[in-house]
């Protein structure tokens, strides 16, 4: 069992849901990456997801996008994300999943970067534009380096393809909330318990819900339906509103804890209507 | 398998192509290829397609004995294939035609699309006009200052224009957004891919309805000729007027060129020379040659034609250079600016800076060649477009001079 699937293990057993920041490696660079991942570690995360940075991110919306440039504008490489991670490890054991698109996986070599991510202390990826049926190379290579590999699942999958999907990934299953590209939203998606529903139904993997999810409020709901509640805009646009301040590390820390009570606040389930 | 039968199952075309998207497109992926398989074997759908390409579009177009530009080049003899004739004025409109029928099996009220020259982006506001469908496209804020014209055609015929300021505000950041919109709105959005890129099945399908082009040119030549042609010639930006030409051809054993464009020179770093100078990689939803960096990051391509500036290519013409049916070469927007002179001056007919692109190599190639030799050249579109930017530079160079 890797860190990842011990995480959502005794998570489970204590009753409790993941927390799953993202942030994107290099916004605004690697040395507040590092600091960020460790404040984030101390304020209730239970994993953390690191962007990657890709100059035509299709699955991002306008937050990321941005992140992403900047990130690029100060030479952020895979390369240094992976001994970035490295140097978190001196301080952290939280697990660390990179988010990234298949093309800078392919430049780097799909073998060479699970072997240098796995040594770095990388626990696993995600790539939101590899699908199973295309995901062969990077399974092996993972399962060879014992990383996880998470596949994603989304409110247009049909029963056939979160099965292909669940059979797949490992880990957890990443559930995408909503038809569309990532980015802070107003409320949950319609439909989406539904939605969390049917993937419960077909898989006993673990279960992450992310896309959209921008509130404590929300990531209570979402922590009702699933067993992880994955957060990246709303956390960039935090990073945003602070940037260049001195204590924008702290401050990001403070709305990660904010969204940490939310999920754990023991509320009852309201009636459905 | 040979190269006429692919791609396989899953949309390859050796290692290139396939479905590189997200997750939430794969349904409609399906969905898409299903109704086209079924579409292709209907002969309702064959007859409705027919039908347009013949009484809407214009088809078959002519090909062109173009007898001035052979004199004076001195050489093989040169036909034109006349795309730019269609209505809208390029071939993009073959395309057009066959998935607005798509779309409107499949129900769904609206389609969107990407556009680099504008032409596409035409072709597409036609098509969504003549069946009452809503139509926004994207383009990015360089080509629509550079493609003005086109855009007012496209939002007179009730489309909107939707700017994209993105990377680098050309035909790439206009398909990442594009792709993104189809993400959001896949459940009543048909996204009608310009070119045989993106993922299977539209390397497949955009080809097939280009192939028209190829299927009539290899009539009217062996009619004209009473042989085939030893040279075919098209430009390639996502390649799928090149394509359209080449396929019906595969079989046989004519040279295929395929024409990039090197934008202000192969050593510069300002080209779009994919295939020439690429790497294999993903971009938009397929595996295939890439303008990228050594982390894999794309890189801005560089040309002269809206329609050639882009840092990817067709999956299937990857499979084609990697096993040696086609060949690539490149020239530059200097070349193509004299080849647009050239053809405007000898022949009468203005051609798209896209299609330039052949006519240079034509002008490198036709005099080195027999003059029993055949040449056919994919004219893939008309020059009005781009008058007024050619103007524009001819009187910079002047200036220049002065």
């Amino acid at each position: 069992m890797n860190r990842i699937e011990e995480t959502f293990a005794s998570l489970k057993t204590a009753d409790r849901k993941a927390l799953i920041p993202y942030i994107m490696a290099g916004d605004p660079d690697l040395d507040t990456t590092a600091a960020l991942v460790v404040e984030l570690d101390r304020r209730g995360a239970d994993l953390v997801e690191l962007g990657v940075p890709f100059s035509d991110p299709i699955a991002d919306g306008p937050t990321i996008q941005r992140a992403a440039l900047r990130a690029l504008d100060r030479g952020t490489t895979l390369r240094a994300i992976v001994d970035t991670v490295a140097s978190i490890r001196k301080q952290s054991t939280i697990p660390i999943v990179l988010m990234t698109y298949y093309n800078p996986v392919l430049a780097y070599g799909t073998g060479d970067l699970c072997r240098d991510a796995a040594r770095a202390g990388v626990d696993g990826l995600i790539v939101p534009d590899l699908p199973p049926e295309e995901g062969t190379e990077l399974s092996d290579a993972c399962r060879r380096y014992g990383l996880t590999v998470v596949f994603l699942v989304a409110p247009t999958s049909t029963a056939a393809r979160i099965e292909l999907v669940s059979r797949h990934t490992t880990g957890f299953v990443y559930c995408v909330s909503l038809t569309g590209v990532t980015g802070a939203r107003g409320k949950l998606a319609d439909g989406v318990d539904a939605f969390m529903a049917q993937v419960r139904s077909r898989t006993d993997r673990p279960l992450g819900l992310g896309f959209g999810i921008s509130s404590p409020e929300q990531a209570r709901e979402a922590a009702r339906m699933a067993d992880g509640v994955i957060v990246g805009s709303a956390i960039i646009n935090e990073m945003e509103a602070h940037a260049g301040e001195p204590d924008m590390v702290r401050s990001v820390g403070e709305y990660v804890a904010s969204l940490r009570t939310g999920i754990d606040r023991e509320t009852p389930v309201p009636a459905q209507g | 398998m040979t190269a006429i039968t692919l791609p396989d199952q899953r949309g390859h075309f050796g290692i290139f192509g396939g479905r590189y998207v997200p997750e939430t497109l794969m349904t409609a992926l399906d969905e898409l290829l299903e109704v086209y398989e079924t579409a292709k074997g209907d002969p309702e759908f064959e007859e409705e397609f027919r039908y347009y390409l013949r009484d809407y579009v214009g088809r078959p177009s002519p090909l062109y004995y173009a007898e001035r530009l052979t004199q004076t080049l001195g050489g093989a003899r040169i036909y034109l294939k006349r795309e730019d004739l269609n209505h809208t004025g390029a071939h993009k409109i073959n395309n057009t035609i066959g998935q607005i029928l798509l779309t409107r099996r499949m129900k769904k009220p609206r389609v969107i699309a990407e556009t680099g020259a504008g032409q596409h982006g035409v072709a597409t506001a036609t098509v969504a006009a003549r069946f009452g469908l809503e139509c926004d496209v994207y383009m990015g804020s360089e080509d629509m200052a550079r493609q003005a014209l086109n855009v007012f055609r496209m939002r007179l015929m009730g489309s909107r224009v939707i700017t994209v300021d993105a990377g680098s505000r050309t035909l790439k950041d206009a398909l990442n957004e594009a792709l993104r919109d189809w993400a959001t709105n896949v459940r009543h959005t048909h996204y009608i891919i310009g070119s045989v890129a993106g993922p299977h099945p539209f390397p497949m399908m955009v080809r097939d309805f280009q192939s028209v082009i190829g299927r009539e040119a290899r009539e009217q030549v062996l009619e004209k000729e009473g042989r085939l042609p030893d040279v075919l010639v098209a430009c390639v930006g996502g390649g799928s007027n090149a394509i359209g030409l080449f396929h019906p051809f595969l079989g046989d054993g004519v040279r295929l060129v395929g024409v990039e464009g090197a934008g202000h020179g192969l050593d510069t770093g300002m080209h779009a020379a994919t295939l020439g100078l690429g790497t294999p990689g993903v971009l938009h939803g397929a595996m295939s040659y890439t303008g990228q960096d050594a982390n894999g990051q794309i890189q801005v391509a560089h040309s002269i034609s809206a329609g050639l500036d882009y840092p990817g290519v067709g999956p299937e013409h990857s499979y084609l250079k990697d096993s040696g049916r086609a060949e690539y070469v490149s020239v530059t927007d200097d070349e193509a600016l004299e080849a647009f002179e050239l053809l405007s001056r000898v022949e009468g007919i203005i051609p798209a800076l896209e299609s330039a692109h052949a006519i240079a190599h034509i002008a490198r190639i036709a005099p080195e060649m027999d003059r029993e030799e055949v040449i056919v050249a994919g004219l893939s579109g008309r020059g009005d477009k781009d008058v007024e930017q050619v103007d524009g530079l001819l009187a910079g160079s002047e200036e220049d001079a002065e």
